[in-house]
């Protein structure tokens, strides 16, 4: 490069931008010099957040209105985007209480959507403009929670199981197009959704480390990532217990 | 959790609570003895609340920055590391740095950091304008040396014991580069390394590096090396293309913790020796980047652990110049004398000092490092007594064993302080071990 040129860089939609991992995932794409749109419901609460990150990277960061259940409005919402970001990453998702949800079935569907319908739906959009386009890429944030359904989370754990798959079709069906899908399989993350739990150390992700791991998948082009690489050996074991030990086991 | 200082001594049981608004840190004030903490810089309890911690992490945005002052708006827990990310490349740099960058602004604040210009800047509060201060009745105030002087000037220095720092206003000044030219004088001893600080107080930077097992004639064998902020033209042609890109310098990181008799009288002597030889090739003029001259152990992560598991506390005393060459000659034979290795001796002139409550005085500063171990608690109570004794007085970020006692007799201040914190009713709505320690 030239001195004095200036490289543009594409900018970088996160969606449900007021998440631990989201902010993380902002930053450091702030931080390469990527341009950042924010979106979340309630965006203007985002405000101080655009500060920052202008301040620190001075890369212009905007906001924008979105809310992953309304999915009606999500072809507006990409319409109404100014410049089509050449990287999208969704961070949108939502727990629950497993409890809850096996009682109130209002709840259960929240946490499906929230999780599956509202992500597919936001993507689904998404792809058909980078695949017009013919470039982009697509990160998905999803569970290792949804390799195999337990009975402690199977809610969350089916509509992020719903979502991989939508993710790995994805990446199938725009592979010839130019347009590139990572899913990430987090495992444990110190985020405001697990602040309660006591989780072991070891196995946690700081929200950065995802951040950094998604980075970098998406400079390499990686497919599937684990930001930890024993959660992938974890899964492999949990996938591989026969289905009459596995429903037995307390787990 | 367990919760600790960087020294690593004394580890508390302690419940820590990371608050993610205004209003979640006003709840914690509710429950009293909370104390704020940071970076968990200080080498002792200075931050650290059995009952109450409130670790000040996600309070961690820029808020503004005017091109014209060089004044940034920043949160309480914005690192000194990212300021300096941010706005070197723009050609600024803080007014002010301790020895580490990974410390926060309210950090900075509380403890009233000085860094290796003191000798002409004074310390960090003279760069901070304002501070938003949430006090025991969880009201916001705006502190500064206009409005709420006292509680500003209490605040400076006050440890976290006057509220809870939110965000504040300090001063970043100019810099043309990256680089520093540093200038490494050697010292025969003591008397020579005064004789060079006095000289050179036009320096904008000094510091002393001091090889506290040298005895008798060579006892306070140093190295003085003074820094100035270089300009362009000092740099070479390939410095020059970005003067503020000094590069990155490899981090490393120390795995686990060493043995603690790994510092021992002859690996200090071996590395003093070393470090002194090798201080002696760079005598004269060399151009250091940013981060080698001013934060040579954070290249190091975890330098904490090379003291083994029982931790390190870390002495540090000012005392007042008049009393300074022979107070200084009385602490260094005190330790030559014990033979108790010391890699980090550290001697520094300091300027004048405002201040209610803070730590500096016109004078010398000495710091030194000791693992925890019944002996060097021995010798840090005669260290103590030397110090008492001539005048001089303690650096509370650094302290994690000093009595009431004596801090009382080191500081009339105290009495002070105190007084104000009742009158305020700050105590015990505020209280870090430290604070309960030494009956602040």
């Amino acid at each position: 490069m030239s001195k004095g040129a200036v490289l543009i860089k594409g900018a970088v939609l996160i969606l449900g931008a007021r998440s631990d991992i989201a902010q993380a995932v902002a930053h450091r794409f702030a931080a390469l010099g990527h341009p950042i749109q924010l979106a979340a419901r309630d965006s203007a609460s985002l405000d101080a957040d655009k500060a920052d990150m202008e301040l620190r990277y001075r890369v212009q960061v905007t906001l924008h209105e979105f809310d992953a259940l309304a999915t009606e409005t999500h072809a507006d919402f990409v319409d109404g985007l100014q410049t089509l970001p050449t990287c999208a990453v969704c961070a949108v998702g939502y727990m629950g209480d497993q409890g809850e949800s096996e009682r109130d079935i209002d709840a259960a569907i929240r946490v499906m959507r929230s999780n599956f319908e509202g992500p597919a739906s936001i993507f689904a959009h998404l792809a058909n403009k980078f695949a017009q386009r013919g470039s982009g890429t697509l990160v998905g944030i999803s569970s290792v929670a949804g390799e195999r359904g337990r009975a402690t989370n199977y809610m969350y754990g089916s509509a992020k199981a719903g979502f991989t798959a939508f993710l790995s079709g994805l990446r199938n069906r725009l592979a010839k197009q130019g347009v590139h899908v990572v899913t990430v399989l987090p495992g444990f993350v110190a985020t405001q959704m697990t602040e309660e739990m006591d989780l072991p150390t070891r196995l946690t992700a700081q929200p950065e480390d995802v951040a950094q791991a998604i980075a970098t998948a998406v400079a390499k082009r990686r497919n599937v990532i684990y930001v930890r690489p024993i959660w992938q050996l974890i899964m492999l074991i949990i996938r591989t217990i026969p289905e009459p030990v596995f429903k037995v086991m307390k787990i | 959790m367990k919760l600790s200082g960087w020294g690593r001594y004394p580890i508390h049981e302690a419940q820590v609570f990371a608050p993610r608004s205004e209003a979640a840190i006003v709840e914690r004030i509710r429950m009293g003895g909370l104390i704020a903490r940071g970076n968990g810089r200080a080498y002792g309890d200075s931050a650290i609340s059995r009952q109450n911690t409130v670790h000040m992490r996600r309070f961690n945005r820029m808020i503004a920055f005017d091109q014209a002052s060089g004044q940034l708006v920043a949160e309480a827990g914005v690192l000194l590391a990212d300021i300096i990310q941010a706005f070197l490349p723009r050609g600024w740099f803080p007014a002010v740095t301790p020895g580490t960058k990974f410390v926060t602004v309210g950090g900075m604040i509380a403890a009233d950091v000085h860094g290796k210009n003191h000798h002409r800047d004074g310390s960090f509060g003279n760069f901070v304008d304002w501070v938003d201060l949430i006090g025991a009745n969880g009201a916001v105030q705006r502190c500064s040396r206009q409005e709420n002087t006292d509680l500003f000037e209490w605040t400076v220095g006050g440890m976290g014991l006057t509220g809870v720092i939110l965000r504040a206003a300090i001063r970043l000044r100019p810099v043309e580069t990256a680089w520093i030219k540093q200038t490494t004088l050697p010292a025969a001893n003591l008397d020579a390394a005064i004789d060079l600080f006095e000289q050179h107080q036009d320096a904008t930077y000094s510091v002393g590096w001091v090889d506290c097992l040298s005895q008798g004639e060579r006892l306070g064998k140093s190295l003085v090396m003074l820094g100035e902020h270089s300009n362009l033209d000092d740099l070479n042609e390939r410095q020059r293309k970005n003067g503020f890109d000094a590069g990155q310098k490899r981090v490393k990181t120390v795995p686990f913790d060493f043995p603690s008799r790994l510092l021992n009288r002859v690996t200090v002597r071996a590395f003093n020796a070393l470090y002194y030889r090798n201080g002696l090739r760079k005598q004269g003029d060399q151009l250091v980047d940013w981060d080698s001259y001013f934060y040579p152990l954070d290249a190091i992560l975890g330098w904490n652990r090379i003291y083994g598991r029982k931790g390190f506390a870390q002495f540090q005393c000012a005392l007042p110049l008049e009393r300074s060459r022979t107070g200084l000659h009385e602490l260094l034979t005190a330790v030559s004398n014990a033979g108790a290795g010391s890699f980090l001796a550290v001697l520094k002139r300091f300027g004048e000092q405002q201040g209610r409550f803070s730590f500096p005085m016109q004078g010398y500063t000495l710091a030194l490092d000791f693992p925890i171990s019944t002996r060097t608690l021995d010798l840090m109570n005669r260290l103590d007594q030397i110090t008492l004794a001539h005048g001089g007085r303690f650096y509370l970020a650094k302290d994690s064993r000093m009595t009431a006692e004596t801090l009382r007799a080191s500081d009339d201040r105290a009495g002070k302080f105190v007084q104000m914190r009742d009158d305020a009713a700050l105590r015990p709505a505020f209280q870090s071990t430290q604070s309960e320690r030494l009956g602040l």
